[in-house]
């Protein structure tokens, strides 16, 4: 990882209301290196989506400032502001495809707004096109296209520019999971062949998981933790990240006191860890949820079980875990 | 019917359709700019201007308030200054555009309004500059909206061309007026009449064809 693309230094945002101000962030601290995937996570309300519009200024922050590419966005005037963001492509949840053009007018758009030759934006358009498949309906409109398919389009012309960094917000939210699982290739295969750096906001960690490299968690309008995905897998330190990494299906499970999330890396899912457990302990324990996670080509089980109520069986459970070295931790 | 009497008729669907097409045109020359400004400027538009918005819609009200036949009075001075005369159908052409370019003002914005607001940050997160926005996003995408808009205006002006008469001027109207009323040849009213009807069921039809066709949001 080479120098900072993107800092973020003491943001926040404030929005006045007629009832008042409301805080949306604050004192947000980031750094997101040339050609790293990185995600930002957050229930929603959390304020991500203000975090990805200030980081192109169309939100502009009321506190802290954006350092793109070692410029502070704030000291630009609007027409430096405007070439900055031609540097950073965008794509949304709602695709926001021009209605009224067609795919090929649509990933011409931003070449036409930068004053590039019709005859040169149309070469680089079908070149980006043919890059994400729809080489073969640069003649159609959005309402003739799936919902992967705009988002395909969107990408292109987000890409046109030739732009150092990707935001993408809520990019796959709208679409079912096998077509998100493809637009997530695809925005994995522009980081690695076009070495774009690549912002991922998102409320599901499987995207996260699918794609990036490091994490930031957002809640209540501060970074809660961040760190290299596959470490806030394993040891999340706030109780939101642990909310988060159990995901949706995780969502009925109560936190307690007698809960305890186990973490499986590849090497030790051959072993019957809780069949054991429950030999060496004597004592029952109760599952509650278990799953499978594929973070960085490596495949990670969670598990959380509940533990019985007598303390001394507790702990006589916990150690066993801690002697066959697996991670755990109380979730509450 | 006589042959006088066709030619007659003939003559004043023309005229009805020289006021109406002359003062349309006009008016949507001046109501475009008012407006893409009304939209613009509003709050939480492209570029708010709080106090251009807000006495740019005080005056657009006033004048949509004035009665279309107090506005043709009112206006005749300037009628004669603008077009040289105050009578006949060029006469009420001023008048025409006068009273419908804040309407159409108020159309557009409503058809502007409509163009959803992801479009237009997406097109500012690509570095989209306030008047690229609106000509190049606004506007285009608005179009068939703008279109069903501007079938709506040109039969209401057709309604008004009917008034012409007040001012000496021709028109479908003005026969109907002049024959039916003050002469009592109500065959030549309702003739008159059928035809208004007539010409506004086919500027209706093929105009909103027209914006049907252009509109590629379906499929």
């Amino acid at each position: 990882m080479a120098e900072n693309m993107i800092e973020l230094r003491g943001l926040g945002k404030t929005f006045k209301t007629s009832s008042g101000s409301v805080t949306a962030l604050e004192d947000i601290n980031l750094s997101i290196g040339e050609g790293e995937i990185f995600g930002i996570i957050g229930l929603s309300g959390a304020g991500k989506s203000t975090l990805v519009r200030c980081i192109n200024y169309l939100e502009i922050p009321t506190s802290g400032s954006v350092i793109f590419q070692g410029k502070n966005l704030g000291t630009l005037s609007d027409q430096e502001l405007r070439e900055a963001r031609r540097e950073m492509g965008m794509i949304f949840q709602q695709f926001n495809l021009l209605a009224q053009r067609n795919v090929l007018r649509n990933v011409t758009f931003p070449l036409e707004l930068s004053g590039v030759s019709k005859t040169e934006a149309k070469e680089r358009a079908i070149e980006l096109l043919r890059m994400v498949g729809l080489e073969d309906r640069i003649k159609a409109y959005p309402a003739q296209l799936s919902g992967g398919q705009k988002q395909r389009v969107a990408i292109a012309r987000a890409l046109a520019t030739r732009p150092k960094v990707l935001l993408c917000d809520e990019a796959t939210s709208a679409l079912d999971p096998n077509t998100t699982k493809q637009i997530l290739e695809l925005l994995k295969r522009i980081n690695r062949e076009l070495g774009v750096t690549v912002i991922v906001i998102t409320h599901e960690m499987a995207v996260i998981e699918a794609i990036c490299d490091r994490v930031a968690i957002i809640d209540q309008s501060h970074i809660a933790e961040e760190g290299p995905v596959s470490q806030i897998f394993s040891e999340p330190k706030t109780r939101i990240g642990k909310q988060l990494i159990l995901g949706d299906a995780g969502k009925n499970v109560e936190f307690g006191e007698r809960k305890v999330r186990l973490v499986f890396d590849g090497n030790v899912s051959q072993e019957p860890v809780i069949a054991n457990l429950v030999l060496a302990c004597k004592t029952p324990v109760n599952i509650v949820f278990a799953n499978m996670k594929e973070i960085d080509g490596k495949s990670f089980g969670q598990m959380v079980i509940e533990l019985p109520a007598d303390e001394t069986e507790r702990s006589r459970a916990l150690h066993f875990l801690a002697a066959n070295q697996i991670k755990y931790e109380e979730v509450r | 019917m006589d042959s006088q009497m066709v030619s007659m008729m003939w003559e004043g669907v023309l005229e009805t359709l020289y006021m109406t097409l002359w003062s349309t045109g006009l008016a949507y020359v001046i109501g475009i700019p008012l407006g893409v400004i009304l939209v613009v400027t509003e709050e939480g538009g492209i570029r708010p201007i709080k106090p251009l918005h807000d006495i740019l819609g005080f005056f657009v009200n006033i004048f949509r308030s004035i009665p279309f036949i107090i506005l043709l009075f009112l206006m005749l001075p300037l009628t004669l200054i603008l077009v040289g005369t105050q009578i006949g159908s060029i006469a009420i052409i001023p008048p025409l555009t006068a009273s419908a370019a804040p309407y159409v003002a108020r159309m557009v914005e409503s058809s502007l309004k409509e163009v959803d607001a992801g479009v237009i940050e997406a097109a500012k997160s690509m570095g989209a500059s306030t008047w690229q926005i609106i000509y190049k996003v606004l506007l285009p995408e608005a179009k068939p909206s703008l279109l069903v808009g501007a079938a709506i205006v040109m039969t209401t002006i057709l309604g008004y061309t009917a008034m012409a008469g007040m001012c000496g001027g021709g028109g479908l109207g003005a026969i109907a007026a002049n024959y039916g009323y003050y002469r009592w040849q109500a065959d030549v009213m309702i003739v008159a009449t059928i035809l208004l009807v007539v010409i506004v069921q086919i500027i209706q039809e093929l105009w909103m064809r027209g914006a049907k066709a252009s509109d590629k949001r379906i499929r």
